[in-house]
């Protein structure tokens, strides 16, 4: 029989509610999944009081503020706070983004906050990335260049140069990549958007010798042909970057040379 | 200490941190066939290289003459005499050859008109020692960290590094004052792991988040610096913070140098381009602590803009928007997310802002860690890189562009050195178990505390402390003040709470380790800048406002035990690595 039920472990039940102990007239509520893989338990939502009149102003300040001034033992992953380390990752109101960059104001009602989708969780909002770093190495994401001159670089011109802009700025945040419903039903084959991307980055780069080897490498009915253009990657991605238009420029190469 | 596990590895060498300095040194370790561990509390391309925007400095003489000699002398100077001048000939010397290895690795620089390497302006660089602005940072966008460390990455895959990725590292294996290895915990399974080395590289960044206010990510706590000094070892020059001229007022947000390096300028409330008055050569291209300080008076003056007068404006609406699209899209999308600014239209409000830390862990130009006992000694199996270590190439201020160059220069001479220094295979010392229950006691106290002081709240009282006692300018009154204050946080680690007891990616622990690590260093810096009674570089003393050479040409060096610290000073060393350049002497610091 197919089981078209979620795992009893798997379903989300209610969890704590903390509530505002500042008197703030100004309160929003946050909801926010939970998991802690060394109870057993199965995942719940937390819900916490925040009073906005002392919280700046994106996603990222408050999940601080919530883990500085309420519960310290909320997991999520974090670094530069600027939207250029790709650590804070997650899914809020319903769409990937970055914690970091992503306003509050622009969420109405509650605010619900999500790990990264169909990711194994590993705690809380951290997702296991690890599938996806596999694939990035899978596309030998290195110069291939059998030049051999020290003392000079290779010349590029400012036009070649130009075609690896809105590529190289990747920050491998998987905010597309999770968003792609072909990533989520064949993550494992289908290399998805964020890896797709990175390939085009090398392909595309004059210096590069092994066009024709990493056109062939990505050729593949699962790694590059489960792209059905649905363009959830291109919406999600936080840095305005298109991966969905490499992942066709990938396509338009294959079927042109 | 039976209720944790102990995974044993065994490694030629360990490095840790996989920011660009750690990553490079991977890159040569495996190179050189030494059987090499990575470890990082997070994935390489998360560390905090890839906020670096301007770029990296090397006279390549791409856009114009240029001469190693000329950056060498900028860099002394910009060092305000306090670097070492045989590890800032190296530095300089070696810059070219280590740019275009990244340019072969494929790092995607920008370009110039017949396809080579684009540099710019940037503070303190000048052409034919002291004269006129030259065009020496090799730029990609100004996104040139994250284009370097997304590249370094790619080069460390490509040679199989083995990663051990979400490890939190706790303390250094140390034997008879030799390091033998470190313990981490894996974050990702709660397990507890033991890394036996012959070389230990610690390449795990500053410690900017002592402050309140700084541009560096929430995980630059200088775990390594910290782990030094519970090995019993001293960190060098940690009085001298750097402070940026330009991070965005109120967020802290690095804009880069770069944009003054491409024409912007900055404008005090009566409109006027004050850096003309400090510098009256280089203007906003004058060195960071030059310009950090003009602001800071400008702002003490009631020349500030906005409501409070409490910070100044940088423009770069003068600008063609081709030029600001092309070599600086990365500052106009931080000014529209976090200060609502289209800098195409109006200025960016910025302020003085932590950003690096010229002190850290003290090593020579090979990398080699030195501690001062009796003498000055090496301390054999443990090396130290990138802003960890303090060379010392910065000295009293490092100029902009430096640091990265910094990173891949001294990763190679590390991998250099320990493939020199390590047969790969070779077997290990037997380790008394002593220092690992030592660390694990330390972790399990910590795990376990149920105090009344929430780490999040003894952070705050430390950084607002560094903030106010230990800022751009500074007083006998301050610091003094600043001693003592900053010692409470420290008492309130014996009644700290950790309300998570689990081990799969406690981030409560995680931060209270990371506090632990913050305040040691806290204390090093304060009671390192009391002591130093002079103005040297970003040690701004209001009460001592001159340099004093005589007194105080030399490195601090100070110790931890507790809250307890000792104070020591180490000679700078004033010769040159080879003949190729003479010795830079003391001069009067103008720009």
């Amino acid at each position: 029989m197919v089981q078209i039920n979620l795992p009893q472990n798997s379903k989300i039940e209610k969890g704590e509610y903390y509530k505002d102990r500042t008197g703030s007239k100004n309160i929003r509520k946050v909801n926010i999944y939970r998991w802690d893989p060394s109870t057993g338990k199965n995942p719940r939502i937390d819900t916490y009081e925040v009073d906005m009149n002392n919280c700046p102003s994106k996603v990222l300040d408050l999940l601080n503020k919530i883990k500085n001034e309420i519960d310290p033992s909320i997991a999520y992953r974090r670094s530069c706070a600027h939207g250029v380390c790709g650590s804070c990752a997650m899914n809020m109101d319903g769409k990937n983004g970055l914690a970091c960059t992503k306003p509050h104001e622009e969420i109405k009602g509650d605010i619900n906050i999500y790990p990264l989708p169909h990711l194994k969780v590993q705690k809380d909002l951290i997702g296991d990335l690890n599938t996806l770093y596999k694939q990035y190495h899978s596309v030998e994401p290195w110069l291939k260049n059998s030049k051999k001159n020290d003392n000079k670089e290779n010349l590029q011109s400012i036009e070649d140069r130009s075609k690896l802009d809105g590529l190289y700025e990747c920050i491998m945040c998987a905010c597309c990549s999770t968003a792609c419903p072909s990533y989520w039903w064949n993550g494992d084959k289908y290399l998805g958007p964020a890896v797709l991307l990175q390939a085009y980055r090398w392909i595309i780069d004059s210096r590069d010798e092994d066009r024709k080897e990493r056109l062939q490498k990505v050729a593949d009915e699962l790694k590059l042909y489960r792209c059905h253009t649905i363009l959830n990657c291109t919406n999600a991605c936080p840095k305005g970057l298109n991966p969905a238009k490499a992942i066709a420029e990938i396509k338009k190469m294959l079927a042109t040379t | 200490m039976s209720e944790y596990n102990i995974i044993d590895h065994e490694y030629d060498v360990v490095v840790l941190g996989a920011g660009g300095s750690g990553l490079r040194a991977a890159v040569g370790l495996s190179e050189a066939g030494l059987k090499t561990a990575c470890i990082s509390k997070v994935f390489p391309t998360r560390s905090h290289t890839s906020a670096a925007q301007g770029g990296i400095s090397a006279a390549l003489g791409n856009m114009g003459e240029d001469d190693w000699r000329w950056h060498m002398y900028d860099t002394v100077k910009g060092s305000d005499w306090l670097g070492d001048q045989d590890c800032i000939e190296y530095l300089c010397k070696e810059a070219p050859r280590a740019v275009l290895e990244l340019e072969r690795y494929g790092v995607p620089f920008s370009r110039t008109k017949d396809g080579k390497i684009y540099q710019r302006s940037f503070g303190g660089m000048t052409k034919n020692y002291g004269n006129e602005t030259v065009q020496r940072t090799c730029a990609a966008a100004d996104r040139t960290g994250h284009a370097i460390l997304h590249t370094m990455y790619g080069q460390a895959l490509k040679h199989n590094t083995e990663f051990f990725i979400e490890y939190f590292a706790l303390d250094l294996l140390m034997k008879n004052g030799e390091c033998k290895g470190l313990l981490a915990w894996n974050l990702n399974d709660g397990t507890i792991h033991r890394f036996r080395s012959h070389i230990t590289i610690i390449a795990t960044g500053g410690y900017g988040k002592t402050y309140y206010s700084s541009t560096s990510a929430h995980t630059c706590t200088g775990d390594g610096n910290a782990m030094a000094l519970r090995a019993g070892l001293p960190l060098q020059d940690m009085e001298f913070v750097q402070f940026h001229p330009t991070g965005i007022y109120g967020h802290g947000t690095l804009i880069s140098e770069g944009v003054r390096g491409e024409g912007g300028y900055l404008v005090n409330s009566k409109g006027e381009r004050f850096m003309e008055r400090y510098a009256p050569k280089a203007k906003d291209l004058a060195s960071r602590d030059v310009v950090s300080r003009s602001i800071a008076v400008e702002i003490n003056e009631g020349r500030g803009v906005g409501n409070e007068k409490d910070h100044v404006h940088l423009h770069l609406d003068h600008l063609d928007p081709k030029v600001i699209e092309s070599r600086l899209p990365g500052i106009s999308e931080s000014s529209r997310l976090f200060a609502n600014v289209d800098v195409t239209k109006e200025p960016i409000p910025v302020v003085p802002t932590v950003h690096y830390n010229m002190g850290g862990i003290p090593t020579n130009y090979k990398a080699e860690v030195i501690t001062l006992n009796g003498s000055e000694k090496v301390v054999p199996g443990l090396m130290a890189i990138g802003e960890a270590a303090c060379v010392s190439v910065h000295g009293a201020n490092r100029l902009g562009s430096n640091s990265l160059i910094d990173l891949v220069v001294f990763g190679r001479a590390a991998a250099k050195r320990a493939a020199e220094l390590v047969k790969p295979g070779s077997p290990h010392e037997n380790i008394s178990d002593n220092e690992t229950e030592k660390c694990i006691d330390r972790f399990h106290k910590l795990r376990n505390a149920n105090g009344e002081n929430k780490t999040a709240d003894l952070r705050l009282a430390m950084q607002k402390t560094m903030q106010s006692k230990c800022a751009v300018f500074r007083t006998e009154k301050t610091l003094k003040e600043g001693v003592n204050e900053i010692r409470k946080p420290f008492d309130g680690m014996d009644s700290i709470s950790v309300k998570d007891k689990s081990l799969i990616f406690n981030t409560d622990l995680v931060e209270t380790l990371e506090f632990d690590n913050l305040i040691r260093q806290a204390i090093v810096t304060m009671d390192s800048a009391y002591e130093r009674r002079e103005s040297r570089g970003a040690h701004a003393r209001e009460d001592y406002p001159k340099r004093d050479d005589n007194q105080f040409m030399k490195h601090t060096l100070s110790w931890c035990e507790g809250s307890k610290t000792k104070i020591d000073y180490k000679e700078v060393n004033r010769s040159t690595l080879s003949n190729d350049v003479q010795y830079f002497p003391p001069q009067e610091r103008v720009y």
